[in-house]
């Protein structure tokens, strides 16, 4: 963290590169101290929330059942797997211009970009963690008188809880990634659309500002999902 | 006595790789209720399979399980099933994995707890109740393991090389746990292993399997006091019948490895 951090106070002290390339850190600061007066970077990083909660939120939904389904039956397994395995390979910025022309300009498309870039890669993850569920401790569920739907709920979801977890907070960040992306195009608020908006005045200071919140915001979000973790893992550990 | 559990002319086999593999061949066992009967053999015996078959998660190529009576079409708690090692719930407290069965029976939450309370007092685990497995040692595992299926008060026990995890000292300790168990609850008790001490020591009746195809070549009954001390794995009648046992594995033994060498030759 300091030395990164250093180097940028002393390459921007030294006066070696342009201020509006690389603005210096009391720049950087006071541009987000003005943006957060005005109240635009609330609004910002709200707007941005949102998105996420609300795209990501329903990738997850849809993911960890089908994941848990494919995971736990070969049926499910061989009906979804061959294409959620394609589909993961498409780059959901591609999808973009499609999602535009379906869904429009507005909320929908944006949601739905974060949907689709994080929806098969969680499905995935969540599938292999229900494989590992070991075979021996299945058996004995069931002579223990366990139904199928019992194991399912009783015995595979709480040892693969830790798991999903994890493969959630690895997404997560793609969330984040793809959020941006999609307020980069057409947006009236977002901290994406306020990058835009900064590059359109060579405001290089705005930029970094809000690069910064969107560093922090992230790291948040990731701490938040590992003291979940560790306090639904706590077995494991 | 009463019979509970009878095995008529059980037959499994495998198919794989275009051959089939018969595994077990016309095995015939009656355990009568409160009987301790142990099944020993080699690897390749198919010991593991047996008790697979017999707790219904794994279906006979031929032959019948019954169970009082009434055949046997798959997995329940009627039948207790214990591995070797491995498959305590590792989220689930020591108190809430011997709970498990009992959740899904219709009882009520005390007689529940009062079972639960019981069979951890039964197994030494009271002062553990609330530990992780993860906390525990291999032999407090096995306990457990042990409680969980004892809970569900099964009509038979299954014992699937429970102490083969464990070492020498925790496991001669975990046999005299077992028998003071069964002589405590009146378990009928069907125990595989490929310790013959062990099961001379924990048995009523040694069953000996020979190995591909796995079957049954002897029954030995075990005429030893009902109370049985570590001390008798020294007296002259306990080492004289483990020799008969390890004899009879041993000649089955030799017999298959000649056929091979005529078959070769």
């Amino acid at each position: 963290m300091a030395i990164p951090l250093l180097a940028w106070i002393g390459l921007s002290a030294s006066g070696a590169i342009s201020e509006s390339f690389l603005p210096s850190p009391q720049a950087v600061w006071s541009a987000g101290l003005e943006m957060a007066r005005s109240g635009d970077l609330l609004r910002d990083l709200s707007a941005t929330a949102q998105r996420v909660l609300l795209g990501f939120g329903l990738a997850v939904l849809v993911s960890v059942p089908l994941g848990i389904v494919m995971g736990s039956f070969r049926a499910g397994a061989a009906l979804f797997e061959p294409v959620i395995g394609l589909l993961r390979y498409l780059p959901a910025s591609a999808f973009i211009p499609l999602l535009i022309i379906w869904l429009g300009l507005g909320e929908p498309s944006k949601v739905a970009l974060l949907f689709v870039g994080t929806v098969f890669f969680n499905t995935l993850m969540t599938a292999d963690v229900v494989r590992i569920v070991p075979r021996s401790l299945l058996d004995v569920s069931y002579t223990l008188g366990a139904s199928r739907g019992e194991v399912l709920r009783k015995v595979v979801v709480p040892h693969s809880l830790p798991g999903i977890i994890d493969a959630i907070r690895v997404n997560a960040a793609a969330a984040f990634n793809f959020v941006v992306v999609a307020e980069l195009v057409n947006s009236t608020e977002g901290l994406g659309y306020r990058i835009v908006r900064a590059q359109r005045f060579l405001q290089t200071d705005r930029i970094f500002a809000v690069l910064i919140v969107i560093g922090l915001a992230g790291v948040t979000l990731d701490v938040a999902l590992r003291l979940l973790r560790s306090r639904v893992g706590r077995w494991a550990a | 006595m009463t019979r509970v559990l009878e095995l008529r002319n059980l037959t499994k086999d495998f198919e794989g790789r275009g051959r089939t593999v018969r595994a077990l061949d016309g095995i015939n066992l009656r355990l009568s209720r409160g009987e301790f009967v142990c099944v020993v053999g080699a690897s390749g015996s198919g010991k593991s399979t047996l008790l697979s078959m017999i707790a219904g998660l794994m279906t006979a190529t031929g032959g019948e399980i019954t169970l009082d009576g009434e055949p046997v079409t798959g997995p329940g708690p009627d039948r207790g099933l214990v591995p070797q090692a491995g498959t305590l719930y590792p989220w689930r407290t020591v108190e809430r994995n011997v709970a498990f069965g009992l959740e899904l029976l219709p009882l009520d939450t005390a007689e529940r707890a009062q079972r639960v309370d019981w069979y951890l007092a039964e197994t030494g685990l009271s002062d553990l109740r609330k530990s992780l497995p993860r906390q525990l040692s291999g032999g407090q595992q096995q306990r457990v393991a042990i409680a969980r299926a004892l809970a569900c008060e099964p009509d038979v026990l299954l014992l699937d090389e429970p102490l083969g995890a464990l070492d020498v000292q925790t496991k001669e300790d975990m046999q005299v746990f077992i028998r003071q168990v069964w002589q405590d609850t009146g378990a009928t008790v069907l125990m595989v292993t490929h310790d013959v001490e062990e099961a001379v020591f924990l048995g009523e009746r040694v069953v000996v399997l020979a190995s591909e195809p796995g079957r049954v070549i002897a029954e030995v009954p075990v005429e030893l006091p009902d109370d049985r001390e570590l001390g008798i794995k020294r007296v002259s009648a306990f080492l004289a019948l483990r020799a008969r046992i390890e004899d009879l594995i041993r000649a089955e033994r030799r017999t298959a490895v000649d056929d091979a060498t005529e078959q070769s030759a």
